[in-house]
């Protein structure tokens, strides 16, 4: 055992960094700045991190789900307002059925409540991380009792609960056109880790959006002054800063093994290693995101500040796969207690 | 990144599996009954004889130099087996370890580490809790003695110590932080009183009261120099703050194993939110075995004694109260048979937010040392 990241992997962290810090909006104004957000994309793209999970020769993925996650949380730390879950996932799916990866922007729908992926019909079905996407992965049932993947194209509009990533609800109408390459379909085992590196992306995620998160409210605490002092000075304002850093560690030693284990270990053991992450951190998210809003008093409570704008994405980031009941759920399952599903 | 076993490392674990099967003492919980902690003297050296204890510390003090992370396979498997968790006293092998001389770390440490000397910590006292550096036992040169007057409280172990690590005071004319000393006292002489203290839980042989009025203690056992005793105290402490040092994550893990066999086994008796507080748990504590996968890893660059063990703290204390929280869900606090175990493992774990310092005190050090926030 040896959970330190290898240099290769400090290098790939560093990257994703280093690529948000420069080009990620760092004040909510710069969300509508399309030359920033261009230049951003234009980085990610060139970078290849979307194709971390596109199939080599021998169809294992180019790299493990501790590569995702790194990137993953960097990009949500900096409030990347560009694509990398969506066409991960997707990236994920063709993968797993032998297709050869999309000629296009591609994304995932999923179920209506988003606590799965999509299946059998788009209606209802909610396309997550859609910017530039021309399509979404879902599944249909086939006779033999798996699962094809199919795509539908995306209709125009979409929504925004989280500024930086936004989604798009399928209609009835939308036809299904199974994946025409694929050379077989999904099992329960390649949908439970497919789910598990979902759950290690969206886990990550949140872990960035909470660095991000503390390091700015902290950051606002040194600054603002009242009483003559800096707010931070305050046990109150310490208190509420300490056991949003301590929340954030132990989301990132959760998700660390999650990452790991979707390739490490056998399907139903990836999924509970990543509901156990999950669970953790979308409970911590929430409320790390509203102490960074309330450390930043009347300030946090108007849009130019960006700590709703980490609110947003942690709920979005949330809702993905699930938040707390069902991967608490999900680990009760793995320990024989079906009455989990109550938790919902 | 690997969170999985070397070969090295799946024979270890291999050997203490099997060991276990055999070599279970079936103690009940650390938290629940006075006969935990008469047997866990021979729990320690029997887990030492067999090579399963003291794993990374120096060869010369009795270890095996091996990896720290060895000690979470440790943990994984007596949480497994349901045996006892391992002897919580690695702070004070690293506080000597890192503020002793040759002589005292040979003297002291190979006794500690094998189970045959049992130490107790002389640190808080009834007006220096939180603020220990306040302390008022005095220690007072006589020839080639010290000799110590004053009262220590909540005192681990004291019923049991041969030897008590003792802060006091041998300076009262400087700033308090710098009048202290460190001292290995033998707890078997007059000049000792010790009394047990009864724990809101109804245990009476873990915590304690010693009073000492003119015992006695050669100047050779002083623990680093006059003047250290406060650097010394702190490294200990931020030791006593980490759970991978302590062990817990078994005594965690094993309480929440019986409680989901408890569900698993009668799931008609249990209500969802009992259920939640269950999967809670079971969260928590599998993220603290992470956690400390994660600091022991990280010690293969090396053992630093800085303030992550305060963040280390505050999380062991949040897994401990949720686990104490699904016991007094799942297990009930009040039943007609009178048996009050469940309740026990509740009202012990209120005392993890205050042991080792309060996490009130772990948030100051986060946020001041960690955040950088200002005093």
């Amino acid at each position: 055992m040896d959970v330190r990241l290898s240099p290769e992997q400090v290098a790939l962290r560093d990257s994703a960094a280093q690529a948000v810090d420069r080009l990620g909006p760092h004040a909510v104004r710069a969300l509508d700045d399309p030359e920033r957000a261009g230049k951003l994309d234009a980085a990610v793209a060139a970078s290849g991190w979307r194709e971390l999970r596109a199939a080599t020769d021998d169809g294992a993925p180019w790299a493990s789900g501790v590569e995702v996650a790194l990137v993953a949380e960097e990009l949500g730390r900096g409030l990347a307002d560009t694509p990398f879950l969506g066409p991960t996932l997707a990236a994920e799916l063709r993968r797993l059925v032998g297709a050869r990866p999309a000629g296009d922007h591609e994304t995932v729908a999923l179920a209506p409540d988003l606590t799965a992926l999509a299946n059998g019909t788009a209606e209802g079905a909610v396309a997550v991380d859609t910017q530039g996407a021309m399509a979404a992965l879902l599944t249909v049932p086939t006779p033999a009792g798996d699962h094809a993947v199919a795509r539908v194209l995306l209709p125009e509009g979409a929504s925004r609960v989280d500024l930086t990533r936004p989604v798009a609800g399928l209609g009835p109408a939308t036809a299904l056109n199974p994946l025409p390459d694929a050379a077989r379909s999904l099992s329960e085992d390649d949908l439970a880790r497919w789910t598990a590196l979902g759950l290690a992306i969206t886990s990550a995620d949140l872990v960035g959006t909470m660095r991000g998160a503390v390091q700015l409210a902290s950051d606002y605490a040194k600054q603002r002054r009242q009483y003559g002092r800096p707010i931070g000075s305050f046990q109150a304002v310490q208190h509420l800063l300490a056991d949003a850093f301590v929340a954030t560690e132990g989301s990132r030693s959760a998700t660390l093994h999650a990452a790991w284990a979707v390739d490490a270990l056998p399907p139903a053991e990836a999924l509970a290693a990543a509901a156990v992450a999950k669970a953790y951190c979308a409970r911590a998210a929430r409320t790390v995101c509203e102490t960074a809003i309330q450390v930043h008093g009347g300030i946090g409570n108007t849009w130019e500040c960006l700590a709703h704008v980490y609110l947003r994405r942690a709920l979005l980031a949330t809702d993905i796969l699930g938040g707390t009941g069902p991967n608490l759920a999900r680990v009760l399952d793995h320990h024989g207690i079906g009455g989990g599903r109550g938790l919902r | 990144m690997d969170f999985g076993d070397s070969r090295e490392e799946a024979a270890f674990r291999a050997r203490l599996r099997e060991w276990l099967r055999t070599h279970n003492p079936g103690l009940p919980a650390s938290s629940t009954s006075d006969d935990y902690w008469a047997g866990q003297a021979a729990w320690h050296q029997a887990l030492y004889d067999a090579g399963f204890f003291g794993l990374s510390w120096p060869r010369d003090i009795g270890g095996q130099a091996l990896p720290s992370v060895y000690d979470v396979i440790v943990d994984e498997q007596l949480a497994a087996a349901g045996a006892p968790p391992r002897p919580s006293l690695g702070y004070l092998v690293q506080g000597i370890l890192a503020h002793g001389n040759e002589d005292v770390r040979s003297r002291f440490l190979p006794g500690i580490v094998n189970g045959r000397d049992r130490w107790c910590q002389g640190f808080s006292e009834p007006d220096a809790g939180s603020d220990l550096a306040s302390l008022r036992t005095r220690a007072e040169r006589d020839g080639d003695d010290y000799v110590i007057t004053g009262h220590k409280v909540w005192t681990s172990y004291s019923d049991v110590a041969d030897w008590c690590l003792l802060l006091a005071r041998t300076d009262p004319d400087v700033p308090k932080h710098k009048g202290l000393s460190a001292f290995r006292i033998s707890m078997r002489q007059p000049g000792i009183q010790q009394r047990p203290l009864k724990m809101i839980n109804g245990i009476t042989s873990e915590f304690g009261e010693v009073l000492f009025d003119g015992a006695r203690v050669p100047a050779a056992d002083m623990i680093g120099a006059p003047g250290e005793g406060w650097r010394l105290a702190m490294t200990v402490v931020s030791h006593e703050r980490e759970p991978g040092e302590l062990g817990y994550v078994a005594r965690y893990k094993k309480l929440v194993k019986e409680l989901t066999a408890m569900v698993r086994d009668h799931p008609e008796r249990y209500g969802p939110e009992q259920v939640r507080d269950l999967g809670w748990a079971l969260v928590e504590a599998e993220m603290l075995r992470l956690h400390v996968c994660r600091r022991l890893s990280d010690r293969l660059d090396g053992i630093t004694h800085g303030p992550e063990g305060s963040v280390d703290k505050l999380l062991m204390t949040q897994v401990e109260q949720a686990v104490g929280h699904a016991a007094l869900s799942v297990g009930g606090a009040a039943h007609g048979d009178g048996d009050d175990t469940w309740l026990k493992v509740y009202l012990y774990s209120r005392a993890q937010s205050v042991m080792g310092g309060t996490s009130q005190i772990q948030r100051n050090l986060v946020a001041g040392r960690i955040l950088g926030l200002p005093t």
